[in-house]
Order: structure tokens, then sequence, then C-alpha cells
């Protein structure tokens, strides 16, 4: 029997664009089991993506409506919609570069305002489509081809940004952890207010092969290596955590 | 068009400056969307619409940038909303990416340009025509879209509420192509009983983005209609996919976005003929220019010269059959800038052309352009 949250998918554009060994493919099937086990009709979803592998994650793929926008603005056009028509249950799903780089200042502010939506970024610390360029939460050290001596700039953490702009909802997982993401998003669709999840999803391509992984499945085990779970990294010091993912539920305020 | 809606406003005359017959003549269009950035010398619409909107049951954000306000009207165009944004010409080119997605995707939309003293920051206070290139082709590849250019406030009224209609009828940005004098001018503005509004065409199941000939307007659903609308600023077929590849869409779809416009352009264009029968010499004007421009008409009329004036109320599409009919000896095109709109004169006629430009942030009188028309 087919899985129930498959239904979600527009048949028509299967196989998925991404490469093999990539993680949106599984953050994908983690947002629609999310949306399947919290009993939201998803007729009733809007879904905005920008520009970037990312982007490609809900559009065209999700069988709702859809919204492909331009480099960086996904959270400026959702919030138009929304505001409009508050009965759109609003998702955006992007990339780093594209929330963090180029429309960082749409982050900032829909965290401000806590608008609600739930923001999904799917985080993969580079460029992809555009060819493996660095991004602003590329580690320290990564080659990319834009860096290849290695990132001298420090990666920016997305979840203290949008803590500290106001944002009501903030989690962060991977798709290594897949059970804990499904939970975090169902969560984040429960939440009245700006959610933000950190979706942290490997690149084998652009990233895995310039920063010497094996294979996808090495990167994905170095990925699970790097986190901490929040609980544990309380009681870690700075200097431990350095390169470290905290992965976990960092803000959860007001109604859900 | 739709049974006439109950204008919010009681009807009567108004003595509006032309922001705030701008923001009325929104909300009698129908418009319960506002997306903006404060920007001289449009500021006054969006504050107008601030406390306006909420009271007709409307919505207005003032957003964290100009591209940020173009792409909230968007959002809000496809969740069913008729919107608009106002700005001048630096905002204007924060928002040319995006009003690049609103003509590939079809979103109807208005777009007040209250021009000034540019480039860059310039003038911010002071007239100027200095965007009307940047409307048409600020934007990347090939589009067309629709630019009205009032010369009076109540005509900043009456062509504001047309450019909803027009957006809706073409599903493409129309901008009002106002300037810092029209905006803050204050004169008689004339709200009339009701406004003719045209509706969103509808049809369930109908492709969203493309027509069975190759000029047509689609339907437009709205989010929350069931209708699994895709809509993306990469070349699409007619229900919305992505063709990044497929020459023959790239082609039919750029041919359809440009072809909507230009085949209804005697629908779009008006202009208004003044003494131009067996004109030997026509002034060729627009926006608060054309005023100055009429005054010297009759002025030189007076004096004996046969001499009539042709003004354009569309700028884009471009008026160029009305300036080919033109039987003229010497066309005269004044504009506040070193020269963009003649250009487009030029391309279309075989007769003189003439240009009078003003590029000091001052408004052009009729004295200079008198000069013009006196000159042999």
């Amino acid at each position: 029997m087919e899985a129930t949250w498959k239904k979600h998918l527009r048949k028509e554009t299967l196989p998925l664009p991404f490469c093999p060994g990539c993680g949106h493919g599984i953050l994908l099937g983690a947002i629609l089991r999310a949306i399947d086990a919290s009993g939201i009709d998803i007729k009733d979803m809007l879904f905005v993506s920008g520009i970037g592998c990312a982007g490609w994650i809900p559009s065209p793929h999700i069988k709702a409506d859809t919204m492909h926008v331009t480099h960086g603005r996904p959270i400026a056009f959702a919030t138009g919609a929304k505001l409009f028509n508050p009965r759109l249950k609003v998702m955006v799903v992007s990339g780093d570069g594209d929330l963090a780089s180029i429309g960082g200042n749409h982050l900032i502010h829909a965290a401000r305002r806590d608008i609600d939506m739930v923001v999904v970024c799917a985080n993969n610390e580079i460029y992809g489509m555009t060819g493996g360029q660095v991004s602003p939460t590329t580690g320290l050290g990564v080659k990319t081809t834009t860096t290849l001596a290695g990132n001298v700039e420090p990666p920016l953490d997305l979840c203290r940004l949008v803590e500290a702009a106001g944002a009501s909802y903030v989690a962060r997982s991977t798709v290594f952890h897949l059970e804990h993401l499904i939970g975090i998003l169902k969560k984040a669709l429960g939440h009245k207010g700006f959610s933000f999840i950190d979706a942290l999803s490997p690149c084998p391509v652009q990233y895995g092969r310039r920063n010497l992984y094996a294979s996808p499945a090495e990167q994905l085990k170095d990925l699970e290596k790097r986190c901490v779970p929040l609980e544990k990294a309380r009681s870690m010091t700075q200097e431990v955590l350095k390169g470290r993912i905290v992965i976990g539920e960092f803000v959860c305020r007001g109604e859900h | 068009m739709s049974p006439k809606i109950k204008n919010p406003l009681p009807p009567g005359n108004y003595f509006f400056e032309g922001n705030q017959a701008c923001a009325e003549a929104a909300i009698a269009a129908g418009c319960r969307f506002f997306a903006g950035y404060p920007i001289s010398p449009s500021s006054e619409i969006m504050e107008r619409l601030s406390w306006r909107l909420p009271e007709v049951g409307g919505v207005f954000i003032q957003m964290e940038d100009e591209i940020a306000s173009i792409s909230a009207v968007i959002g809000a165009v496809w969740a069913g909303a008729r919107a608009m944004t106002a700005t001048s010409g630096p905002g204007l080119s924060l928002m040319l990416e995006n009003i690049g997605y609103a003509i590939i995707t079809e979103t109807p939309c208005v777009i007040v340009d209250v021009q000034r003293a540019g480039p860059s920051t310039g003038q911010a206070t002071r007239p100027y025509d200095g965007d009307i290139m940047q409307v048409k082709w600020g934007s990347s590849g090939d589009y067309q879209v629709i630019a009205l250019a009032p010369w009076s406030v109540q005509e900043v009224y009456d062509l504001t509420i047309r450019a909803f209609n027009l957006a809706e009828l073409y599903r493409v940005p129309v901008f009002v192509m106002s300037d810092a004098a029209l905006a803050h001018l204050r004169e008689d503005c004339r709200i009339p009983e009701g406004v003719d509004i045209v509706g969103r065409t509808k049809a369930k199941g109908v492709p969203h983005f493309g027509t069975e000939g190759p000029v047509g307007v689609p339907p437009m659903a709205s989010f929350g209609e069931e209708e699994g609308l895709i809509i993306t600023g990469s070349t699409h077929d007619k229900s919305g996919y992505r063709k990044t590849q497929d020459p023959n869409i790239q082609k039919d779809l750029v041919d359809r976005l440009n072809e909507k416009v230009l085949s209804n352009a005697k629908e779009i264009i008006q202009t208004e003929e003044h003494f131009l029968k067996g004109a030997e010499i026509v002034v060729v004007a627009y926006g608060l220019v054309a005023r100055a421009a009429l005054a010297a008409v009759k002025e030189a009329r007076l004096g004996g010269i046969n001499v009539g004036l042709l003004r354009l109320k569309t700028l884009w599409p471009f008026p160029k059959e009305e300036i080919r009919a033109l039987r003229a000896r010497r066309i005269i095109v004044p504009e506040l800038n070193r020269g963009q709109l003649v250009r487009e004169v030029e391309r279309v006629t075989k007769v003189e052309v003439v240009y009078v430009n003003r590029v000091d942030g001052e408004v052009m009188g009729p004295g200079e352009i008198l000069e013009a028309i006196k000159k042999q």
C-alpha cells in the first residue's frame, strides 16, 4: 500500500530533479509526512519558494498552490498572500543562499512581525544550483568554487538570528534525524506565529566531492557526527561546540 | 464589466493634491491591498492608504524595502486582491526585478511612479520625467507594460482607476506616471457616484498561463480555490510547469506576453487632440508639461501660428499610429528630461522632431515651448 503522504505529490513531476544523494528529497518527504500527520488539508496550503535547488522542493511537486518566485523573495511574497487571505496556511521552503544571503532582510522582518507562516530553510551550506559557491552558512575552512583554499568567513547561525528578530518558534534538525525533523515540522505547522526551521540537508555533488567525502552516505554520517542535541549542548563549552551543529527547539512561545 | 461597486468616499468635489487623489482612486477602483516603502515624493499615497484601507476592509503594510513591497503586492494579488504600490525612481529601480516576475506570471497590479529628479537619489522633491524608459525597459527580457500619464489631479484620479481595469483586462503591471509637482499640486477633483470595475476572469480547470490563440489573456484563479496553481518566474507551459529548455515554449510565451498588449494597443491608447486640424507644427506632450504646452499653443495661435497639441495619456504601448498620422512639418516634444519619449517619436515619424528639455528640477513653463514653436 502506498504511504498516505505520497498522495500530496504530483505524480507527473516525478522523479524528483535532485542529484543522487541530495537531502532535499528526504526533506520533501518529511514536510509531506508532517502535513499528513497534522491532519491539515493541503488544499488550504500555499507553498512559496525562491531560487536554487531548494526552490524546487515544493514547486511543482506538491499538489497544492505553489509559487516559485525570484531569488531571496519568497518570504515577502508569502507575507502579501498571508495578509490578504489569513485562511491560507503558508509555508516557505527555500535554501540558505536564498533565505540567509540575498533574502536576509525579509527573513529578519518577517520574524520581527511574527507573521503566521512556516519558513523551512533547506540548508545545504552551499550554492548548489549555480555550481557550488560559498554561502552564508558554509563552515570555516570548507572548500567551495569561490573559496578554493577554504572559507575564511564565519557562518551565520540562522536560528539565533531569527530568535533575536522575534520569531516565536525556532528549531533545527537534519534530514538524517528524520523523525526529529518531522516532529518539529509538525510542531511548526501547529504553531501560530513565525516558525523557522533550519533543516540541514547535504549536497554531495557541490559540497561533498570538493570536501573529500567518499560517498553521500559518508557525508550524511558526518552530518550526524557534527550534530549535538540542544539538551546536551547546554552543558558544553563554546570551545567544544565550535564547528558542531546544535539541533533541537530553541524557541517555542505562544499558541500551538 | 461587473456591477458598479459602492464608492467609499461620498461623491462630490474635493480639493485634493495628486497623491491624495491617487489613494482615493485606488480605493474606488477596488484596491484592497497596498504594500510600500517610504520615498519622496510618493509617501502621501502610502500614508493615506495606511488608514483608508483598514476603513474599507483592506490591508496595508509598510514593508522593509521596495523589493519586498512589490513582492507582497504580487503575493496578495494571487491571494485574490486588487493591489497597488507607489514609489519614485530609486524605489522603482529596486522593484524592477519583480516587475519582471509580474510580467512573466501575468500578475495584474498597479505601480504608481511619482517621478523625481535623478539619477540615483538626485533631487528627491523636484519633478522630472525620469522613468519613461525605466518602466519600459528596466527589467530583463522583452516585454510590454502599460503606462499612463495624467496631467491634472482629476486625471490622477481617473487614470489610477483605469490602471486597475487595464491591469485586470490584460493581466499586466500598469504604471501611473505622476511626478513631484503633480503629487503635491492641489486642484478640484470630482469624485463620481461610482466607477466601472473590470473583474478578474475566472474559469475553473482552465490553464492559467496560456491560451488557445497566440495573443490571448488567460483566466486567473486565486490561492485557496483548489485550482492547484503552479506559479513560476521561469519559462512555463500553459499549466505553469517550468520548461527551461524548450525553445518553442519560450518563444510562444514571450510572443504572447508582448502581443496580448500590442494587439490591443488601439483599446489601450488614449490621446487628446487640441487644434490638430491642419496644424503645421504639432507639440507632442504628456503629463504636467502638456499643460504648459497647451498654454504655449494657444498663445502661438493668437499670434497666427498654425500649431496644435497631441497629448499622450498613454505612453506605453507607445501611440505610434497617432504620431505617424500627424501631417505637420515639425513636431516639438517638450519633456522634463534630456529626451526620452522624444526618441520614440523620432523612430516612428519622418517629420523633423525638435527637443525641448528641462533638467534642472523645475516645472516647464509655456515660455520655453513657445520659443520652440516660434523658431523657424
